[in-house]
């Protein structure tokens, strides 16, 4: 694997992506909206955001039904910061997941419909790299701009929680360990899972806003997990978000296994 | 001479479409060498099957000694190709688009700068290097193309209609800068073009595919005289003569294809083939013909490629 070529393919989907204005705008707003704002409008106007159905002001019923694990971590605190905790730390959890997913498959949607769109990809297929690095190449700068810009929405998140809950919790209590998994082992996967899926869209898709739009189906398990939450189906704990990385990385792997023949030259080639 | 690129009965469909057929071909190091054909032919997907960007379904493929089915990345490493439609990135800056590329061919890192520069300004470019390429005329993005195609220093350059689109004076520039290639840096190029003019002006030898097949191939030179079965003589007699000359060229059968037409004081007739020049000669002047000028027009690869053709239609 050479790594000055897969570095070359990132640095230029990068490049070209940051001019689109149709990745740009999202990737710079969903995270301010869902980090920056969500925490301050939660605790001062609780009731505005309802979660499949529940808001602020209807937790308590949840709480009520909350796993042992969860209720022995808020026992110290009073029933209007175990709201204000439950909400922020685990209902919104799962929104997380967004992020590095609609990442990855805006970027992704770009860097391989966007490009055969925009017949540049030919030139690619000339140069002396192999099938391979091309599509570790491509999988590589989607991902690693999903990836940080997680990273960077969950700083902003650790402040703004903290921050916004100050008044009712008067005390630091972001990130928690679930949290830290979600943004180093679940994140990533979930990443992963928005190029892989994107590159066999990318296969069928005419081009950028066709893949765009096939690609955004991927978002849809997010809203079950949200969903689950917000009914008592499931609660989100260490534990489950472990497996459910687990799982993301499993389904990552197959569809890779399954969408790296769309990513040969020859079958590029024959769609140009 | 050396052969850099070998087809041995080379195959390759898509579908329905026989893209090649059984082709079998040898480009010579160092020459010029014209791929003619029209529409459809196979010309790009016979250089896509050459760098190992396709796969044939028959054949063997050798270019450099490589197999560009298995040795794809070793051999692109020292070629060069033109695309049809430049694919150039639109929203990277002219600076961009080549030091990328420089990394991606494997250009040695302490040499990337120079490189880049050099051909920026040897493409009349350094000046518009930092500008996005969107911006760019069609002249400007081809001459970019080729600086691009140039980074690594290829030994075979392959140019897929590189002047089509280009106003005449580009177009000359392409064609000298081709000649440099070949002549002054010893680089084979392969060059695909509709444009006969072009490739008789620069070619060392020609290909004509029709259909996948290739149907013809040598230098300009050897195709006019093995295809070509009609010549334009040029003949001027005393004109008091001139009936007679036609009577006498009429009852030899040296005449073909039409009636002669009066030009520039002269008759212009199509007689076939060379021989048909001293032959002609010797028959006007053992009747007693004062002739003052006889010439023939050479046949250039226009002329081959309707003989061909029109070979093809019956
Ligand atoms: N990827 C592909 N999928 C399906 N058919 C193809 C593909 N590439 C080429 N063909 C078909 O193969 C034939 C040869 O195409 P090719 O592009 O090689 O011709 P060409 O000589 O380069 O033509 P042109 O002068 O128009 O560039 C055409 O009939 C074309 O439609
Ligand atoms: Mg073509």
């Amino acid at each position: 694997m050479n790594w000055r070529v897969l570095m070359a393919i990132v640095k230029k989907d990068l490049k070209v992506v940051a001019q689109n204005r149709s990745v740009v705008i999202p990737i710079l707003m969903v995270p301010l909206i869902l980090f920056g704002a969500l925490p301050w409008l939660a605790v001062l106007v609780p009731g505005s955001i309802n979660m499949g159905g529940s808001t602020m002001n209807d937790i308590a019923p949840l709480l009520a039904k909350l796993p042992a694990n969860l209720t022995a971590e808020l026992a110290p605190y009073n029933l209007e910061q175990k709201t204000v905790i439950f909400f922020l730390v685990y209902l919104l959890a799962p929104m997380f997941l967004i992020i590095p997913l609609m990442v990855s498959s805006v970027i992704a949607a770009d860097s391989i419909a966007g490009e055969r769109e925009r017949r540049t990809l030919e030139a690619l297929l000339y140069t002396p790299t192999s099938d391979r690095e091309l599509l570790l190449g491509k999988l590589l700068s989607a991902w690693l701009a999903a990836v940080a810009t997680a990273a960077a929405g969950f700083l902003l998140y650790s402040v703004m929680v903290n921050l916004a809950a100050w008044q009712v919790v008067g005390a630091v209590f972001f990130p928690n360990m679930m949290w830290l998994v979600m943004v180093f082992w679940v994140a990533p996967a979930a990443a992963g899972l928005g190029l892989s899926v994107m590159v066999l869209v990318s296969a069928r898709a005419q081009g950028f806003q066709d893949a765009y739009q096939m690609g955004g189906m991927v978002v849809l398990p997010i809203l079950l997990l949200v969903f689950g939450q917000a009914t008592g189906v499931m609660f989100f704990s260490t534990g489950l978000v472990v497996l459910l990385g687990l799982g993301l990385w499993l389904v990552d792997a197959g569809l890779l296994w399954y969408g790296r023949r769309f990513f040969r030259r020859e079958a590029l080639v024959s769609r140009l | 001479m050396e052969a850099v690129i070998q087809l041995k009965n080379v195959s390759r469909r898509f579908g329905e479409v026989q893209a090649v057929r059984d082709l079998t071909l040898e480009v010579y190091r160092g020459e010029i060498f014209g791929f003619l054909g029209h529409n459809g032919a196979g010309k790009t997907t016979t250089i896509r099957l050459v760098n190992g960007v396709l796969e044939a379904d028959q054949g063997k493929i050798r270019v450099l000694g490589f197999d560009p089915q298995t040795q794809g990345p070793q051999l692109r490493a020292r070629t060069g190709v033109i695309t049809e439609t430049a694919s150039m990135d639109n929203r990277l800056t002219a600076l961009d688009n080549l030091t990328i590329y420089a990394d991606l061919y494997g250009v040695p890192r302490a040499e990337v700068k120079t490189r880049v520069s050099g051909l920026l300004a040897q493409f009349e470019l350094a000046e518009r290097a930092n500008d996005r390429v969107a911006a760019f005329s069609t002249g400007m993005r081809q001459r970019l193309a080729f600086a691009r195609a140039l980074l690594h220093q290829p030994e075979i350059l392959f140019l897929d209609e590189p002047t089509s689109g280009l106003d005449p004076m580009a177009a000359r520039q392409v064609h000298s800068l081709v000649t440099h290639l070949a002549r002054e840096e010893k680089r084979t190029v392969f060059i695909c073009t509709h444009n006969l003019v072009e490739a008789q002006r620069l070619c060392d030898r020609v290909a004509v595919m029709e259909h996948g097949q290739l149907v013809a191939v040598g230098s300009p030179h050897e195709l006019a005289s093995r295809y070509v079965r009609r010549l334009m003589v040029n003949l001027e007699t005393d004109p008091a003569q001139r009936e007679s000359a036609l009577e006498i060229l009429a009852a030899a059968g040296a005449l073909v294809d039409g009636q002669p037409e009066l030009a520039n004081g002269g008759l212009r007739f199509a007689a076939a083939g060379r021989e048909a020049i001293p032959q002609t000669l010797s028959l006007l002047v053992n009747k007693g013909i004062r002739v003052y000028h006889l010439s023939a027009e050479e046949p250039d690869l226009e002329d081959v490629y309707f003989a061909l053709h029109a070979g093809k239609e019956q």
